[in-house]
């Protein structure tokens, strides 16, 4: 089992889950997180102070699926969220040692 | 059927009694300068009219009084109510929308803590000091625990209103006006050091600062025996200045924020400062609109200019900002409301609408330079501006008010040129004159009572806590428990 770790756009989030649902990939957890890779932050000005707000709004979505699917999810994942600008994320790719349903103790493979 | 026809009669016969009742009030009003005069106006004629006739005309007299008394007694307990909704949640939403996070709480405590603070200390003694005859400086004693403060009309303010209701009005002034200085002090001071400093504070400068502009035989009153005629319509000397300029003055004493300005100190809501502002711009109507104490013509020209001076203001800020710093915030139109509606304060039952308009914009550009330029070219941190919105605004419009009042709006000086543009330049000096004092009462008065608030129980908290907010430094709660 492989986690596939994606930072994406907030705004492309409905078309990930989407996507992800189309090859059968129905669990996800989703967090709302704030950071910045390359990515320049932007400006605020509130009555004359100028704020640089270089964290920015970003979404994480965390699937585990079998390592046999990896490239085939990673390919759906990454073209449903790509906008082709600075900014879009990054997926990143960690090895699962084992898994448990808590309702029924399946394990490993089963579980997910 | 039957039952709906005869209520609309009766409502015809109301509504006609009414109006007779209104119009009759009219002439009264018309003819006695001092409507209060308890004397009857029909003794010399009396002989001449038979007795029925005499006791019917004394009803009607009567009806008359009472209809006008019901009539602005309404406008006079809504416009309280205003005031009050001025302070809690108006400001409180404006100020607490602005601060961090973790100082949305104590900020709007602030605000809120003192419409009970102020409320009792005005029963048991603030009133008597700002409104009773004393001294031109402070009141006497007479009216301590609100006594001798009753349904009568007090002739000297307000003629046509129990005294009660212009004792209540009076209060919700005394209230936001120190409500209007925590934004100087916001995400640092003490909660009971701001308690003490807002005590003294209502001791020491409003409450003389309101006697003499104000109460009769107030130094600076404008028509019971002043030594200085100043205008000051809804309080731009004794509300906006003495506030804004004790803001600078807590700024400059307590010191920056820890961090500021490197640190991001972003507003964590303009979304509850928006709605906190608007707030504010209605509440100003019972404000400005009520400080003509009826619900006669005068309260009409005082709501109107303060109407279009906001909105001039809003437009004057927002276009200033838009050319200097590239776009047009919310935040600066918000503002912008805010300073034009103090600008406008003391002038509103003087000018007519379209200097209205001029003192707005004007307080919005004006404004908008001081916050953004002036302040970070001296570095003071007024953390929500209450200087440069209040205290500039309300010094800018207290002088204008001497420009543009004009007898066609407010004719108390009976034909007698009112302001500058009447040709009356020597107002614009008895405003300048009433500026200078206020600036003065609270810049040495704020300094006295932060030097004693500092040695009871010291100003500021402490970096520790500073640092954690004062949501759960001081309050011990946090305003968004998103998880619970």
């Amino acid at each position: 089992m492989i986690k596939l770790e994606a930072i994406i756009q907030p705004h492309k989030l409905e078309n990930v889950k989407a996507a992800l649902l189309e090859i059968g990939v129905d669990g996800m957890t989703v967090t709302e997180v704030r950071g910045h890779g390359r990515q320049k932050g932007h400006k605020e000005t509130y009555r004359g102070m100028e704020y640089k707000v270089d964290l920015l709004p970003k979404i994480k979505l965390e699937i585990v699926v079998p390592n046999s699917r990896q490239e085939e999810i990673i390919r759906k994942l990454a073209d449903a969220a790509k906008t082709g600008a600075i900014g879009d994320g990054k997926i990143f790719v960690t090895d699962v040692i084992d898994a448990v349903r808590i309702r029924n103790d399946d394990r490993g493979e089963a579980a997910i | 059927m039957n039952l709906l026809s005869k209520r609309t009669h009766i409502l015809t016969r109301l509504l006609l009694t009414l109006t007779l009742a209104l119009t009759f009030a009219n002439v009264t009003l018309a003819q006695t300068p001092a409507p209060a005069a308890g004397e009857t106006p029909t003794a010399a004629p009396a002989q001449a009219i038979p007795a029925d006739i005499a006791k019917k005309l004394d009803d009607l007299d009567k009806a008359a009084k009472s209809a006008q008394m019901a009539g602005d007694n309404s406008w006079m307990l809504t416009s309280s109510a205003l005031v009050l909704m001025m302070t809690g949640p108006g400001l409180a939403l404006f100020y607490g929308g602005l601060v961090r996070e973790k100082n949305v709480l104590g900020t709007m405590m602030h605000s809120f803590i003192l419409m009970a603070t102020v409320s009792v200390i005005w029963a048991v003694v603030g009133y008597s000091l700002c409104f009773a005859e004393g001294s031109p400086f402070i009141g006497d004693f007479r009216y301590v625990f609100l006594r001798g403060v009753g349904a009568e009309p007090n002739a000297d303010y307000a003629g046509t209103i129990p005294q009660q209701t212009w004792m209540i009005y009076q209060l919700m002034f005394a209230i936001i006006t120190p409500a209007l200085i925590s934004g100087a002090f916001a995400e640092r001071m003490k909660f009971s050091a701001m308690l003490l400093f807002m005590t003294l504070w209502s001791f020491i400068v409003y409450f003389p600062m309101a006697h003499m502009v104000w109460g009769k035989g107030g130094f600076l009153q404008g028509t019971l025996g002043g030594v200085i005629p100043a205008w000051d319509f809804a309080g731009g000397t004794v509300v906006h200045i003495t506030s804004g300029v004790s803001a600078l003055v807590c700024a400059l004493y307590i010191g920056k924020r820890k961090g500021y300005p490197n640190e991001s100190m972003r507003p964590h809501s303009v979304v509850l400062s928006v709605i906190g502002a608007c707030l504010l711009w209605v509440g100003w109507f019972g404000f400005n609109a009520g400080s003509a104490l009826n619900a006669g013509p005068l309260a009409t020209s005082a709501f109107i200019a303060t109407h279009f001076a906001t909105a001039a203001a809003v437009l004057g800020w927002m276009f200033i900002e838009w050319m200097v710093a590239g776009k047009p915030s919310v935040l600066g139109a918000i503002s912008g409301a805010v300073a034009g509606l103090v600008a406008i304060t003391p002038a509103s039952g003087f000018v007519k609408p379209m200097p209205a308009m001029l003192i707005g914009f004007a307080a919005g550009v004006v404004c908008y330079l001081m916050v953004s330029k002036v302040k970070q070219m001296f570095g003071y941190d007024d953390a929500l501006d209450a200087f440069g919105v209040h205290g500039i605004g309300g010094t800018l419009g207290a002088i204008l008010t001497g420009v543009f009042a004009t007898k066609e709006v407010n004719d108390l000086r009976m034909g007698k040129p009112m302001g500058l543009v009447d040709g009356d330049a020597g107002q614009v000096m008895n405003q300048l004159i009433a500026v200078a004092i206020s600036w003065g009462i609270a810049i040495v008065g704020t300094l006295v009572i932060l030097k004693i608030c500092d040695l009871v129980c010291g100003v500021r908290v402490n970096g520790e806590d500073e640092t954690l907010g004062l949501d759960l430094s001081m309050h011990g709660e946090e305003g968004y428990n998103l998880e619970s």
